[in-house]
């Protein structure tokens, strides 16, 4: 049995990493089936409770079959109580258990929750903002704008944000989210309605923090933090669908947005690993295909406190994204004399497990979905949506890499059936960031993006190359494939102004 | 055969993430190349100055929760307590019992400052991909892929 190509020797506990299960789909021929140009799937097979489901292009598949994706779909796929199939977003590569771009949705009796299916950022999330601005009227101010947001919103990594909670005050703001925020003062009421759960999961408990959790959340509310984390001044550039960007708020070519992208921060990633580590100390790892994979019962008392304590770091994220578009508009008002009119369009979570109503074999029951790099994509009607949205369906804000387009799509009914309501997040990475360091510099990446017009600042200039837009997929095709299959539906293409790398 | 390694530690590729490689004669010194290869992930560890020692106590089922709790509490120590661990002293690994494995070290660094350059920053340890491997001659091979 080789492993990273070292043996292993049987006995002593070593590190399961992608398991028996793992090298054992590794070691079948890879049976595909192609359903139509957009749809693929990977037949039941061994273990497998359902298919995997891979909504890709052929060219992206190719891609798909390099890494550990497929392998951990199947993984997935063979998880207790899932249904209806183990999904895979156009954007997906692989991910720790899960892979990143995995959908999947358990029956609340017989089903498991997993940290390891929502992600170690929990919320990590994408919100963005509307202006009445236009292009000329920010005209020769962009260095200004960034400046600003730059000591407005601080990265936080290492020095921690503006304020420092205090015990309490952290608990409310877990308990509320972005609530709180507004609550003092720092946001509009329409911002709530405009953000998946109203920028609240009430199913939070903050009693079910660790300590240590609790500390790393103290001083790190109101920052971005690094690594794909950005804030990027937008305009935007194309419509494709006029009824749906109407309706968002999406005017004409040239309009300003601002795209907020970060997490709950080192509380989230506390949750994650404090969640893994309770469910191997009470479950054991007997029988896991990959130590990632680790999960409890939905209805087991480790299940639920781990999801009460997820739902904690989503509020922490939604009130910590809400602390920074408040940043945001200060900033505005201060260079630009207002805010213009900026109104949050919505906000949206990428990794995150739900409770939600969905129809499996003709009944309407509740499920788990864990999107982990997905984003939900509810159509229209979907009672969870804010009245002014029910209509057409929910924006989905999907970001592209540094310097590249990103998009606003709209939620379909289709998708409910295609994927428990979800799409694709991001434009998800193709390169290692070692091979980026090799083949881009920090300030050739930085030259090129002034190049065409976009300011850049940043913190790190090896965080900039590591980065570099050629480092990802293509997120045209991302969106694409996302539109074809039925998804999500295009509605508007953005490109960046002014981005803020934390 | 562990073969001579090129350094205390390597990256390798990996899409997503970060994925190293740390080697040392003995289990301790691995677990310290490893930590090394986390920090030089985040800030340049030779700008740390050795100001303050935290003592640092981890148990773990087995090694490979143990090694996941070493190098997260560096992680913990930088979001918490701006603490930014420069090196490793005195680490110890107790032998395994029924209770599993516990392992007792300093930490050594400094507080943030403001001309301290962070450069990165890694969400979590991770499993995924982990290897702990002990050679025939004794030395061990450790791999760790870290959430950025």
């Amino acid at each position: 049995l080789t492993l990273a190509g070292r043996s292993i020797r049987a006995g002593e506990a070593k590190a399961p990493a992608d398991g028996l299960f793992g090298l054992f789909f590794e070691c079948k021929t890879m049976d595909i089936k192609k359903i139509n140009d957009w749809t693929w799937e990977i037949p039941r097979q061994g273990e497998m409770r359902v298919p995997a489901v891979l909504y890709t292009s052929r060219a992206l598949l190719d891609a798909l079959k390099r890494d550990k994706t497929l392998d951990q779909a199947r993984n997935v796929a063979c998880l207790p109580g899932i249904k209806r199939g183990a999904y895979v977003m156009p954007d997906a590569h692989q991910g720790y258990g899960f892979p990143i771009g995995g959908v999947a949705a358990f029956d609340m009796e017989e089903g498991i929750i997993s940290p390891g299916g929502v992600g170690y950022d929990i919320n990590c999330g994408v919100r963005l903002l509307k202006t009445d601005f236009m292009r000329p009227d920010i005209q020769g101010r962009e260095r200004e704008l960034l400046q600003g947001i730059t000591r407005e919103v601080p990265a936080g990594v290492g020095k921690g944000g503006a304020v420092r909670l205090s015990r309490h005050v952290l608990m409310e703001v877990c308990t509320k989210g972005a609530q709180w925020v507004v609550e003092q003062g720092c946001g509009l009421a329409e911002d709530l309605l405009h953000t998946e759960e109203n920028g609240r999961m009430s199913s939070a408990d903050p009693g079910c923090l660790s300590q240590r959790a609790v500390e790393r959340g103290i001083p790190q509310l109101g920052t971005l933090g690094a690594g794909n984390h950005f804030l990027e001044i937008q305009e935007l550039e194309t419509i494709f669908d006029p009824e749906a960007a109407g309706v968002f708020g999406l005017r004409e070519k040239g309009q300003i947005l601002v795209m907020i992208h970060c997490g709950s921060r080192g509380l989230g990633h506390q949750v994650a690993s404090d969640s893994i580590r309770a469910m191997e100390n009470k479950y054991g790892l007997k029988g896991l295909p990959d130590r990632e994979l680790i999960h409890a019962p939905i209805r087991s008392a480790i299940g639920r406190q781990y999801y009460k304590a997820m739902a904690s770091a989503v509020n922490f994220a939604f009130a910590n994204r809400q602390m920074i578009a408040h940043g945001v508009r200060r900033v505005f008002e201060k260079v630009m004399g207002s805010a213009g009119g900026m109104i949050q369009i919505y906000d949206v979570c990428h990794n995150v497990a739900k409770v939600e109503r969905h129809e499996v074999s003709g009944r309407t029951r509740e499920f788990c979905v864990h999107r982990k790099g997905a984003t939900r994509s509810f159509g229209p009607g979907r009672p969870e949506l804010p009245a002014s949205y029910r209509q057409v369906g929910q924006p989905v804000i999907i970001p592209g890499s540094m310097g590249t387009a990103s998009y606003v799509l709209v939620g379909t009914d289709k998708a409910e059936a295609l994927s428990f309501g979800s799409t694709a997040h991001g434009a998800g990475r193709q390169m290692s960031r070692k091979e980026a360091l090799r083949r881009f510099s920090g300030e050739q990446v930085k030259q090129d993006m002034r190049s065409r017009g976009i300011h850049l600042a940043a913190n790190s200039m090896k965080g900039v190359a590591e980065e570099a837009s050629g480092a990802y997929k293509d997120v045209d095709e991302v969106v694409r494939i996302s539109h074809q299959a039925g998804l999500g539906r295009l509605v508007a293409r953005l490109k960046p102004v002014a981005v803020m790398k934390g | 055969m562990m073969g001579k390694p090129p350094a205390p530690f390597r990256f390798l590729d990996h899409t997503a993430d970060a994925k190293f490689q740390a080697f040392g004669s003995s289990l301790e010194e691995a677990f310290v190349q490893a930590a090394q290869a986390l920090l030089s992930l985040m800030w340049n560890r030779d700008e740390v100055r050795p100001l303050k020692r935290v003592p640092v106590r981890i148990e773990g089922r087995d090694e490979p929760q143990l090694l996941l709790g070493f190098l997260e509490e560096i992680l913990f120590l930088l979001d918490a307590r701006s603490f930014l661990v420069g090196g490793v002293e005195e680490i110890r690994i107790d032998s395994a019992n029924t209770r599993g494995r516990v392992l007792t070290a300093f930490f050594t660094g400094e507080k943030y400052r403001d001309d301290h350059e962070i450069h990165g920053e890694v969400k979590a340890v991770t499993y995924n991909d982990m290897v702990i491997e002990r050679g025939e001659d004794g030395s061990y091979m450790i791999q760790v892929v870290v959430d950025i």
